[in-house]
């Protein structure tokens, strides 16, 4: 008899791992049977999490560390064995930015167009009427790494321009319409804008921190402790199904799982431009090659590394305008369980890192992390910056960054 | 008190207010759009705040009550946790109430309940009317698999349906699918 799994999600590309793991019957060979619960904003995903309606919820890994430290609601300990993949979002301009800021149609270099947008985010400053960027939700990556890129251009968020929420499915709705001038968003939605000739993809997130940590896997601490067999088998089975997406032969197939009307309900064509890193930036435009805008298996991307939780916690410190406090760095710190993640895969053929931690960022050339076999290679980590996350030096890089 | 109710289904949302304006000293404002609807939530200033789960503008709202200084009392999610199982049940019955800070459990409590509560009749609503079309479309399957055995046999509409329910109960299936299957394969022969 299977074991049962309820997993909540949102219509995404990146809910790709345990839909493959569900769809191929992956989890079937660990025994174990998951069904979904799909909804249109992350508030509901998490209350069916806190209030039992599903055992495990695809959710943006900042907002796992929010809600363990009470930001927004009443603080509930969520848990985090393992990392749906990295990057894979896009900042989209409506047609009009676009133009201002002379785009030649290719993905910006984010140092150049960061500096041209801060001309442009002047010149409407002046003029009374900010530019205004949705995100998805204020603890998403896609609010910290837009975040990040523009401060990093000398852009001040909610200063220099706006930051609001927008629901995902409305954002290319919203550019057209003029309500914002440019979105950071996951796919299919950008590409989703750029066909419906709302605007122009021109940045990766891969382009701002090039190992972003997005979505992960999470669960209310306790249920993790109860259910903790089921917990270790999809995690082997959602290992198996990355394999398998990142595998060229299968994208087809794979996109085609992952359009339906019951997942992302999104055009094929446009699921399969994002799982392929190759995207269509501009409307009618042609195909760009973009490696590693999504990443989801090599190189251990799915291993809950403490340092990404601790780079998250320094931004939300960072954008809720709060001050260092050792204990709560400790209590995000733990949301992420490379323990879980190790002893689901122990005994496998899968490398699994010795370390918990790592300097984020400093990998700009190829480097070596020990696993349990020897080492696996980790290639260019860097942020578009330059700059690197020492976690043992977590106060200070706060404090730097003010 | 000034309650708003944020649900894109016009229809359930009338119910829900027609429920609480039977309650005393209640102001009800019902907003099926998500058009302009954060300035609308300012103009209202509301107390309480009623929204479906299912609704994609939950997290541009919350966001707003979190941030914004546009409303004069902050307004949470209403989570009291004296009372998780009141919590509980709402999410269970699909909504999701927000009420402003410093307004008394006590007060909120019989608004959730009959706000609740309407949900959920409204969900039974829906069912038996989904069951009902359901049957209604079966209807129209097996009179259409009657036709095509009255023409093609040409036999008499109640030795059309005999013959499809001894098909049904010999094969241990549903007359209804077995009128489907001879719809079908009517189709698929190119003879409709």
């Amino acid at each position: 008899m299977n074991q049962r799994l309820t997993n909540g999600l949102l219509p995404l590309v990146d809910e790709c791992l345990p839909i493959l793991a569900h769809d191929h019957g992956f989890e079937e060979d660990e025994g174990l049977e998951l069904t979904f619960v799909r909804d249109v904003s992350w508030a509901t995903v998490l209350d069916r999490l806190l209030y039992g309606h599903s055992d495990a919820a695809h959710l943006l890994a900042p907002l796992a560390i929010a809600t363990t430290l009470g930001r927004g609601r009443p603080a509930q300990s969520l848990a985090a064995p393992f990392v749906l993949g990295l990057n894979g979002n896009a900042v989209t301009v409506s047609n009009e930015l676009a133009n201002a800021l002379a785009t030649d149609g290719e993905l910006g270099d984010p140092q150049q167009l960061g500096a041209r947008l801060k001309v442009v985010a002047q010149e409407k400053r002046d003029a009374g009427r900010r530019l205004r960027f949705g995100v998805v939700h204020r603890y998403s990556s896609h609010s910290y790494m837009l975040r990040y890129w523009l401060a990093g251009c000398d852009i001040i968020p909610d200063e220099d321009v706006e930051i609001v929420t927008i629901a995902p499915p409305f954002s290319a709705d919203a550019l057209k319409a003029g309500e914002i001038d440019g979105s950071c968003v996951g796919e299919p939605w950008n590409s989703i804008a750029v066909e419906n000739g709302a605007g122009q993809i021109v940045l990766a997130t891969a382009q701002i921190w090039r190992r972003g940590v997005e979505k992960v896997l999470a669960l209310r601490a306790e249920r993790l402790d109860e259910i903790r067999p089921q917990v270790e088998s999809l995690i082997r089975a959602m290992r198996r199904a990355g394999e398998h997406f990142v595998d060229p032969a299968n994208w087809d197939t794979n996109a085609a799982i992952l359009a339906r009307p019951e997942y992302c309900d999104a055009p094929h064509q446009l699921v399969r431009r994002a799982i392929s890193d190759r995207l269509v930036l501009t409307p009618g435009g042609p195909v760009r090659d973009y490696p590693d805008f999504m990443f989801q298996y090599h190189e251990a991307a799915n291993f809950p590394w403490v340092s990404q939780a601790e780079w998250l916690y320094s931004q939300l410190v960072r954008w809720d305008r709060l001050e260092f406090d050792p204990d709560e760095a400790e209590r995000a710190a733990r949301v992420f369980r490379p323990d879980i993640y190790r002893s689901a895969l122990a005994g496998t053929n899968d490398p699994l890192p010795t370390a918990s931690s790592k300097v984020e960022g400093s990998v700009s050339q190829a480097l070596y992390a020990s696993t349990q076999y020897g080492s696996i290679l980790l290639e260019n980590n860097t942020f578009f910056d330059g700059k690197s996350f020492d976690p043992d030096a977590l106060e200070a890089y706060i404090t730097a960054q003010k | 008190m000034r309650i708003a109710i944020v649900d894109e289904s016009a229809p359930r949302a009338s119910i829900i207010e027609e429920g609480l304006k039977a309650l005393d000293g209640c102001e009800i404002f019902t907003l099926t759009t998500r058009d302009g609807l954060l300035a609308r939530i300012a103009e209202i200033a509301p107390d309480i705040v009623f929204m479906d789960l299912g609704n994609p503008s939950r997290d541009v709202l919350e966001e707003y009550f979190a941030v914004s200084r546009a409303l004069d009392h902050p307004i949470a999610m209403f989570v009291d946790e004296s009372d998780d199982d009141s919590i509980a049940a709402s999410i269970d019955a699909g909504v999701s109430t927000y009420v402003v800070d410093g307004l008394s459990a006590k007060r909120i409590q019989p608004l959730l309940r009959m706000t609740m509560q309407r949900f959920e009749a409204f969900a039974r609503l829906e069912a038996e009317l989904a069951a009902a079309q359901g049957k209604l479309a079966e209807r129209e399957t097996i009179d259409k698999a009657k036709r095509i055995l009255m023409k093609s046999k040409g036999v008499s509409e109640p030795a059309a349906y005999t013959e499809l329910r001894q098909k049904a109960m010999s094969s241990n299936r549903r007359i209804v699918d077995i009128a489907d299957a001879v719809v079908t394969a009517h189709e698929l022969m190119g003879d409709t």
